[in-house]
């Protein structure tokens, strides 16, 4: 699993690759809260396109930034998941707090900025 | 012998530490037995979800994310469908009507969907679990019946 950061206005994207399992989740987490913590944004941006594989360890690390972000006025979006993992996002619930949309994130950010 | 209908037409048994990194060679090992049947690549995500839930709840819960208990994987591929168990030695669920609810979590970073996944991606679960014995995990999955034998 790898993390990659990049930062537009007060959102940070992150694009995540590889699978998310029990192995996994807890350097995500790491990885996310310090970025969040330096980066101080507004909207977390998690790419998942590149993520094969999830299981209920992710969308922990998923819901877990969302509720610290959520705190703060912020907000999560969750840009591109693959089927099987949308199916888990909805099945959780997590598609009902959260925004999942099917653009990349500097598109998504370009719309939402124009709204 | 397995429970589920039919003919075994192959059994691959795993037994490894309960270490994180295991989840994944467990999901992978009986992801490619569960691919000499014929299977979907949906129906392969859901056991792959499935088993990757039961084996992080051992390590987790069972043995409290100490490394040094052992995780049994049994996987029976029937003529009907697949039969995944998993079976670790650690302290027991003391109540697992309350453990298998959704949501149910004893960390707020861990979403309690372990047993609800389980659920909803495979056919028939049982779990029974003694106090300081061990859990026991029973999972089914139908698939469609095998044409040619092992």
């Amino acid at each position: 699993m790898q993390v990659f950061f990049s930062q537009e206005g007060s959102a940070l994207i992150a694009r995540v690759k590889g699978e998310v399992d029990l192995s996994t989740a807890d350097r995500l987490r790491q990885e996310l809260e310090s970025s969040l913590e330096h980066a101080r944004a507004h909207i977390l941006c998690l790419d998942l396109e590149g993520v094969s594989f999830m299981d209920s360890s992710g969308l922990g690390v998923i819901l877990g930034r969302y509720r610290r972000i959520s705190q703060t006025g912020g907000k999560v979006v969750i840009c591109r998941p693959q089927p099987q993992i949308r199916r888990l996002l909805d099945l959780a619930g997590l598609s009902k707090i959260m925004d999942i949309v099917e653009e990349e994130p500097q598109e998504y950010l370009r719309k939402a900025g124009k709204e | 012998m397995p429970k589920g209908n039919g003919e075994v037409l192959n059994t691959v048994r795993l037994e490894f530490l309960s270490l994180p990194e295991n989840v994944g060679l467990a999901r992978v090992a009986v992801a490619a037995l569960a691919a000499q049947a014929d299977i979907t690549l949906s129906e392969l995500e859901e056991i792959k979800v499935a088993v990757s839930e039961a084996v992080a709840n051992a390590i987790i819960h069972g043995y409290g994310g100490e490394p040094r208990g052992w995780v049994r994987v049994t996987v029976n591929r029937l003529q009907d469908g697949l039969e995944i168990i998993v079976e670790d030695d650690g302290k027991g669920i003391p109540d697992i009507a309350q453990a298998m609810q959704p949501a149910y979590s004893t960390d707020p970073e861990r979403m309690g969907l372990g047993f609800a996944f389980m659920q909803s991606f495979m056919d028939e679960l049982e779990v029974t679990s003694e106090e300081g014995r061990g859990t026991r995990v029973v999972m089914r999955k139908k698939l469609n019946p095998s044409v040619t034998t092992a």
